[in-house]
């Protein structure tokens, strides 16, 4: 198994090589010959993508998506987008895309279920207030005594859990408009989110609410990487991974961060 | 008559001569079917032991459905969780009998002053068994809180709890109002007729034989209230679903939800059984 890994990945090194005069690392790699599938969300969300049309390559997700898709030598047409859910991702059977991009945190549980490529982004986790605890000092101790909310199928819980360690129980929703319904409805004070998901909530949907603070980004699993999600053993890893790493090393990742994800600082440190 | 056989020759009984001829017939049929009835299921559980394993995602599907390291990490919180079911349970499950039980009764009223408590049953029954029960738990679960109750009224808890209440008070009140109904008309006539006044009828005549006959129903409105408990996890208690779902998210593994199912499947199967026994048992008695 590891000698066709290796195998895969020294052919796809070598044909990179090659990628750059005439284009296919991914070559009979993908699910249609040709086409770079990539799922999304159901709905998509701002700032990952805007409009909820992935297709415009408007958004962050999308923008990396097609900077991928190209560095990899695919033309902007024979990107299709399909949509999925966190649980289509992990299912044992035959996949319906070759990538999921819906901010998923690489972990080391799921990635012995499924494959991530190398991290596109990484984000810390933020508090977000309801309007009645915005002015709750940004320290461990402060934030315990609140009540708190989270998306339950994402890695806040674990980490509220282990670092906060809140006083009452936790609420768990099922998406993030769930978190802004207890929020209005004053049944939460406060929730945990990647920052770029906190600050556009406190921005756009609910009124009143803010970031009170984010978790220091050097604090070991504290920092919320996001990864390319697909099926384990997929041969296309080593080349999104290569295309990641040298859109890195080109700062091209760093521009399309620029120009979609919010300014993060200002918000301050978890003490 | 001494002979109980003589009334007909084709009458089965035991004669001197052992079994008759249909008895014979009937043991042999009987021996055949049990035959037949062992071997088509031996046949299945061995293609299923077999064949399934030899499908070739089987491997994968065990990994992510019936994970035994996963099952033990997650079983001991995903018991812990189930408490709030059982909890949630146990308040909404007698708040229903009497909503249902009083909203039977609105609809089964007489006198026409109280005519619009009749028209209020009805609408009751109509909306509440007609919308889904998982939109009446957003509704009321998150619309109620919204406007603006402190804390801690505005509980999920208690408004999921409500939601609960009010569909399965619907569904309830319908089965008590069809028991109502299969007490015949004649009791309630002769025991008017003996000076009864309509309310001692009621309570008196009807409702104990009512009751009586809905148990076996009412049952299975418990069991179904067991699983539908956990719909309140999707306005934020962490009860055996969500706390699955958790594990599912952190891990990339089913095997959670499997571990839910077995913890319902605990629960549910002797209370099902049970539901049986009491069916049984009461069309033993009509008989």
């Amino acid at each position: 198994m590891t000698k066709i890994f290796a195998l895969a990945a020294v052919s796809c090194a070598l044909m990179s090589s090659t990628a750059l005069a005439d284009g296919h690392c991914a070559a009979g790699k993908t699910l249609v010959d040709g086409k770079f599938t990539i799922a999304t969300g159901n709905p998509a969300y701002y700032p990952w993508v805007m409009d909820d049309a992935p297709e415009s390559g408007q958004g962050f997700e999308a923008a990396v998506a097609y900077a991928v898709a190209a560095e990899m030598g695919f033309a902007a047409d024979d990107v299709v987008w399909v949509r999925s859910s966190f649980d289509e991702a992990i299912q044992p059977g035959a996949k319906n895309f070759d990538v999921n991009m819906q901010q998923y945190s690489i972990t080391p549980e799921r990635d012995e279920v499924v494959d991530f490529s190398l991290p596109y982004y990484s984000a810390p986790m933020a508090v977000l207030a309801s309007p009645g605890a915005i002015d709750t000092a940004p320290t461990l101790a402060a934030l315990k005594g609140l009540k708190w909310g989270a998306v339950g199928s994402t890695t806040a819980v674990s980490k509220l859990a282990e670092v906060v360690q809140p006083d009452s129980d936790l609420l768990l929703y099922g998406d993030n408009a769930d978190v802004n319904a207890a929020m209005s409805a004053n049944q939460i004070d406060a929730a945990l989110f990647d920052l770029p998901t906190a600050l556009f909530l406190s921005a756009v949907m609910i009124e009143g609410s803010k970031v009170i603070g984010q978790f220091a980004a050097d604090a070991g699993d504290n920092l919320d990487q996001f990864g390319m999600l697909m099926e384990d053993g997929n041969p296309l890893k080593s080349c999104i991974d290569a295309a990641i790493t040298s859109m890195n090393e080109n700062g091209k990742l760093a521009a399309i961060e620029a120009e979609w994800l919010q300014n993060t600082t200002g918000v301050p440190l978890i003490k | 008559m001494a002979n109980p056989n003589a009334a007909g020759s084709n009458v089965a009984g035991p004669n001197a001569a052992g079994m008759t001829r249909r008895e014979r017939y009937e043991a042999q049929k009987r021996r055949r079917g049990m035959v037949v009835a062992a071997i088509s299921t031996l046949f299945v559980v061995v293609a299923l032991v077999v064949l399934v394993p030899m499908t070739p995602g089987w491997e994968k599907v065990q990994k992510s459905f019936f994970n035994g390291a996963v099952l033990a990490k997650s079983f001991p919180k995903l018991l812990e969780a189930f408490k709030i079911n059982i909890m949630i349970f146990a308040w909404s499950a007698p708040a229903i009998a009497i909503l249902g039980l009083l909203i039977a009764l609105a609809r089964d009223v007489k006198s026409p002053a109280l005519f619009p408590l009749k028209i209020f049953g009805a609408v009751f029954t109509d909306v509440f068994r007609g919308v889904p029960v998982i939109l009446t738990v957003y509704l009321i679960g998150f619309g109620i809180p919204g406007l603006g109750l402190p804390r801690p009224w505005n509980s999920p808890y208690i408004w999921g709890s409500l939601a609960l209440i009010l569909t399965y008070s619907a569904y309830v009140a319908e089965i008590f109002r069809s028991g109502i109904d299969s007490v015949h008309h004649s009791q309630r006539s002769a025991a008017l007729s003996l000076g009864l006044s309509e309310r001692q009828v009621m309570r008196d005549v009807v409702l104990p034989q009512a009751i009586r006959n809905v148990v076996p129903s009412q049952m299975n409105m418990l069991i179904a209230l067991q699983k539908d408990v956990s719909l309140l996890s999707f306005i934020g208690p962490v009860e055996i679903f969500r706390q699955a779902g958790v594990f599912k998210s952190l891990l990339a593994n089913f095997t959670p939800y499997v571990g839910a199912a077995l913890i319902f499947l605990i629960v549910t199967i002797p209370a099902t059984r049970y539901a049986d026994y009491l069916m049984a048992r009461q069309s033993r008695e009509r008989r």
